[in-house]
């Protein structure tokens, strides 16, 4: 057996709009292994975005398993999914979804608050992500003081601090521009080889190009599952 | 540990951002603000006018002694119909002498027979002075003492002669700077020859105790005029109960009048816990009703409250889903919400308790107000706890947000 991170068997999830039933999955089987570099695709309304939702435990599915780390997290309450959360998996959004009225420092220290963690070992830890991600001179610094690149790397810092079994990473350079884009996904590729399990959401093939396979979605359903090889990414990207 | 430590830092972070909510909308703080403000406001200046009547009342206490009987035609406090005091007989100096022979309980007996007269001295005229007609056992009843000169004896007394023992007033406004003591003093048309000055008594609501003219009983009969209507008052020995003294002088009364078994008192014995109780029943109503003013001040502010809570939520929905999306439970946010509302409260709290330090210090003339610790505790305590009770639904709204809906939520 292969030790999966994400282990995901027959997902659905519908929504209820009024008298309508809207299947956003249906039946959808699907695992990461340890150290995997996944990207996620499909056009709007394919079900990524609830997916990924349900990936990143903020929803729970309507029906099927899901496995996160050995653990069923399919039938979890709010509150457990909560630390599932805190604990378990790191978000890079597209938006950033800073503190505004936070610096940099407090920004990263957040989820180790929620987990309890000390205050002396919270800086010590956030200050040494800062540093890893290259914000160390940075850290008092409030979301509105820094780029946009810059504010996305503090996102990253806070997704790294408590050790995330995956780094959850939605259109991470959807509102970046291209150059900035690009040092963002070089640093996604270093924690990668550094041994981090990444899943990516995108609907740009240059930035799948980075992951080492991609999964397509389609009405719900996952239409296809490829491993890249090296020469197949380098020719995406060109 | 890690609990006590991450509560402590839920309620700084939250204090943080408490403030940084006030700062950034001033004009919205204060005007949500304003009805606990206002509240407290009434809340603590009602509270430190009981305050000051209660001191007050106490003062006037002090000086009728609470050792000490006081046996009338009147009762203090009229409850029934008046026409039943009104038909008694009055008291007489016979009575007096009677209960002061016999008495075993007492400490001692005196008489007074009070007027108001106009008195004149040097320096012109004094009208609405209280002239007491007393005998020697006065001050023993009475407590207090000569500042200079003597009091009134027995022998003052029984000869009527024109002596008088004068109050600080009276000597202030009639002799200024001059020695009273050997000088002429005119109550009315006739002279009186100043031989003591009291000590000074003080006020009681407003009303002066040293504008004031003691003479001897017999002499205010002869001289000033012959109004019925005696006091006859009674100390106890210190571990006397007043109770017993009571009853016993009831007994020598009725006997002295000449009552049969059958028919009811017509004198009546007054005594300091009359007063209070009176005092009590007056007070309890001024409670009541301010309260109800209170409670209807503090719950148009608590609304207030509310609904800045309720904006404040919308307003950091995105705020929420982040937390929540970063491993934040449903009390963690409840408890954010609700210590941001019950801080929020007792700012308004603190401003409402500054105003009415104003307003206490205002009538500090008038009445001895005063806010006491407790009272100023008290306040910003129960300003907080509106804060929470009010600030509850919109905290309990905000932890209950779906973490998907409000990461994708645009203010």
């Amino acid at each position: 057996m292969p030790n999966f991170i994400i282990e995901m068997r027959q997902i659905t999830k519908n929504y209820y709009l009024g008298q309508n039933v809207v299947q956003a999955l249906r039946g959808v089987d699907f695992q990461v292994k340890a150290g995997e570099y996944v990207a996620i695709m499909g056009p709007s309304g394919s079900g990524k975005s609830t997916l990924m939702n349900l990936i990143g435990c903020l929803d729970t599915p309507s029906s099927g398993e899901y496995y996160l780390d050995g653990v069923d997290v399919s039938k979890m309450s709010d509150d457990e999914l909560a630390e599932i959360r805190n604990k378990k998996i790191g978000f890079v959004f597209q938006t950033f979804n800073l503190l505004p009225r936070a610096d940099a420092l407090h920004n990263v220290e957040l989820p180790l608050i929620y987990a309890g963690v000390s205050a002396s070992e919270r800086k010590q830890r956030a200050i040494e992500i800062l540093n890893r991600v290259g914000l160390g001179d940075r850290i008092h610094h409030k979301p509105n003081e820094l780029s946009g690149g810059q504010r996305q790397r503090v996102a990253i810092a806070r997704a790294l601090i408590n050790n995330p079994s995956i780094i959850l990473a939605d259109e991470p350079t959807g509102n970046l521009d291209s150059k900035t884009g690009e040092e963002i996904m070089q640093l996604l590729d270093q924690l990668h080889s550094a041994g981090n399990t990444i899943v990516l959401v995108t609907h740009e093939d240059f930035i799948a190009a980075y992951a080492k396979r991609i999964v397509r979605l389609f009405d719900g359903q996952i239409s296809s599952d490829d491993v890249l090889s090296k020469r197949q990414s380098s020719m995406i990207s060109t | 540990m890690h609990t006590i430590e991450r509560i402590i830092f839920i309620i700084r972070e939250s204090i943080d951002a408490a403030i940084r909510t006030l700062r950034m909308n001033k004009t919205r703080t204060f005007l949500a603000t304003i009805g606990i403000v206002m509240g407290v406001t009434t809340v603590s200046t009602m509270l430190a006018i009981i305050q000051g009547l209660n001191r007050a009342f106490a003062e006037q206490f002090r000086y009728v002694g609470s050792a000490v009987l006081y046996i009338q035609k009147w009762p203090w406090v009229v409850t029934d119909d008046w026409w039943i005091y009104w038909n008694r007989k009055e008291l007489t100096y016979e009575n007096y002498l009677f209960l002061s022979e016999r008495s075993e309980l007492a400490e001692a007996i005196t008489v007074m027979n009070g007027f108001q007269h106009q008195v004149r001295g040097i320096y012109g005229a004094l009208s609405g002075v209280t002239i007491l007609g007393v005998d020697e056992k006065y001050l023993q009843v009475r407590g207090g003492d000569i500042e200079s000169g003597r009091f009134i004896t027995f022998e003052d007394n029984r000869s009527a002669r024109r002596v008088a023992v004068i109050g600080q007033d009276v000597r202030e406004e009639l002799f200024g700077l001059f020695d009273p003591i050997g000088r002429e003093i005119k109550i009315g048309n006739i002279p009186f020859t100043i031989i003591g000055l009291l000590e000074k008594q003080g006020k009681s609501f407003g009303y002066s105790l040293d504008k004031i003219v003691l003479v001897p009983y017999h002499s205010s009969h002869r001289f000033v005029g012959k109004r019925p209507g005696i006091t006859i008052a009674a100390s106890a020995y210190e571990n006397t109960n007043l109770d017993d003294l009571e009853s016993e002088l009831t007994g020598l009364m009725r006997i002295s009048r000449k009552l049969k078994p059958q028919q009811e008192n017509d004198f009546s014995i007054n005594r300091q816990t009359a007063l209070e109780q009176f005092y009590t029943s007056i007070t309890s109503g001024v409670y009541t009703a301010g309260t109800l003013i209170a409670a209807i001040s503090l719950l148009v502010g608590g609304i207030g409250i509310m609904n800045i809570m309720l904006v404040s939520v919308t307003e950091r929905t995105n705020e929420i889903g982040i937390r929540k999306a970063i491993g934040a439970k449903r009390n963690y946010i409840l408890l954010q919400f609700l210590l941001e509302a019950s801080l929020l409260c007792a700012i308004g709290g603190i401003f409402g308790l500054g105003i009415s330090y104003v307003i206490s210090a205002l009538i500090k003339s008038v009445l001895p107000t005063s806010i006491p610790f407790w009272l100023a505790f008290g306040s910003i305590l129960f300003s907080s706890i509106v804060g929470i009770v009010f600030g509850f639904y919109p905290a309990a709204r905000a932890s209950k947000l779906n973490p998907i809906d409000a990461l994708r939520y645009e203010g």
